[in-house]
C-alpha cells in the first residue's frame, strides 16, 4: 500500500500565469509521454515480472513518477490559477476552460484525452523493460521540446529536474534489463517467457527454438 | 499463523484503525477525543512497524537501512501471497 507526503518531490513556485505554457505542460500530465501514463505502465507491469529486484525497480520508479505526476499538475495549476477571462481567451485556454474550467485534468497538448492505450502490459519482462527504455526516452524528449519553449526560470527549474530523472530511470530500466538477461540463455533470451512458462529446462525450450 | 504474518497481520489493524481515523479528522479537526485515540496507535504503529523491519524486512524506504546486502530490494512483494 502507499503513504502520502505532504510534500514535492522538488519545489515548484511560479509567479506569472501563462495559459500558453500551461497548454503544452500539461501534456506531461495526460499525454502520450506523460506521468499518468509512466506510473500506470509501471505499476501495472509488476505483477507478471518474475524477479523481485526487476518488481521492485518498477514499484520504486512508478512511485517516484506518481510524485512528478503532482509536480506537473502543480505546475500546470500554477500557471492557470490567476488567468483573467481576457488572457483565457486571447492565448486560447478558453476550449480547455469550457471544460475544465482550471482544474487540471489528464490530456495531452493537443487536446486528447489520457488513454491507457499510450502504454502496454505485454506480461513479457524483455519486452516490458525496453518499451519502458523506450518511454523514458520518449518523456525526455518532451521534456527537451518543452524547455525550447520556456524562459522562465520558476518553471526551467522543475522542468529541468524532472528531464534529469528520465536519464536516471533509463539508466536504471537498462541495468534491470541486464539482470535480467544474466539469469536467462545468453545462446536464446527468447527460449522461453520466465513470467509464464513454467518449466525453464528441457523439453519446452528445445521446442520454441 | 507463524510470528512474521501474526505482526504484518497486526500492523495491519492498527495502521487501518489509522487510516479511518485521518479520514474522520480530516472532517473533524477539533474532535480531541479522536486525536487521542490517533496519537495512542500512532505510537503503537510506530513501533510495531519498527521491530517489524528490523526482525524481517523494511516496510518503507525510510526504515530501509541496511549494511550487507540493499534489504529493500530482497524483500518479498505483497502480491506474491503465502506459499506457492
Ligand atoms: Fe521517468
Amino acid at each position: 500500500m502507499w503513504n502520502y507526503e505532504k510534500r514535492l518531490q522538488f519545489p515548484v513556485n511560479i509567479k506569472e500565469p501563462n495559459a500558453k505554457l500551461a497548454q503544452v505542460i500539461i501534456s506531461q500530465y495526460g499525454g502520450p509521454d506523460g506521468e499518468m501514463g509512466a506510473s500506470m505502465r509501471y505499476l501495472s507491469q509488476r505483477y507478471s515480472m518474475p524477479y523481485r529486484e526487476v518488481a521492485g525497480v518498477l514499484t520504486d520508479i512508478g512511485t517516484e513518477e506518481l510524485a512528478h505526476l503532482e509536480m506537473v499538475a502543480t505546475i500546470v495549476h500554477q500557471l492557470t490559477r490567476d488567468l483573467s477571462m481576457e488572457e483565457i481567451e486571447k492565448y486560447g485556454f478558453d476550449k480547455y476552460y469550457v471544460d475544465h474550467t482550471i482544474g487540471v485534468w489528464p490530456q495531452a497538448a493537443g487536446g486528447v484525452p489520457f488513454n491507457a492505450c499510450e502504454f502496454q502490459v505485454k506480461g513479457d519482462i524483455i519486452t516490458d523493460l525496453t518499451e519502458d527504455m523506450a518511454a523514458e526516452q520518449k518523456a525526455r524528449s518532451t521534456y527537451d521540446n518543452i524547455l525550447r519553449l520556456i524562459k522562465e526560470p520558476d518553471v526551467c527549474e522543475p522542468i529541468k529536474f524532472l528531464r534529469a530523472r528520465e536519464i536516471v530511470h533509463f539508466q536504471r530500466f537498462g541495468e534491470a534489463l541486464r539482470i535480467t538477461q544474466d539469469k536467462l540463455d545468453s545462446r536464446n533470451f527468447y527460449a522461453f517467457n520466465p513470467g509464464f512458462d513454467r518449466c525453464e529446462s528441457c523439453e519446452c525450450k528445445c521446442d520454441k527454438m | 499463523m507463524g510470528n512474521q504474518e501474526q505482526m504484518l497481520h497486526d500492523i495491519g489493524v492498527v495502521d487501518f484503525v489509522l487510516v479511518d481515523l485521518m479520514l474522520y479528522l480530516d472532517t473533524h479537526p477539533y474532535d480531541c477525543k479522536a486525536m487521542e485515540y490517533f496519537n495512542h496507535y500512532s505510537r503503537i504503529k510506530n513501533q510495531m512497524s519498527r521491530e517489524f523491519s528490523q526482525k524481517y524486512y523494511p516496510l518503507t524506504k525510510d526504515m530501509a537501512e541496511s549494511n550487507k546486502e540493499w534489504r529493500w530490494g530482497m524483500a518479498p512483494l505483497p502480491w506474491e501471497g503465502g506459499c506457492r
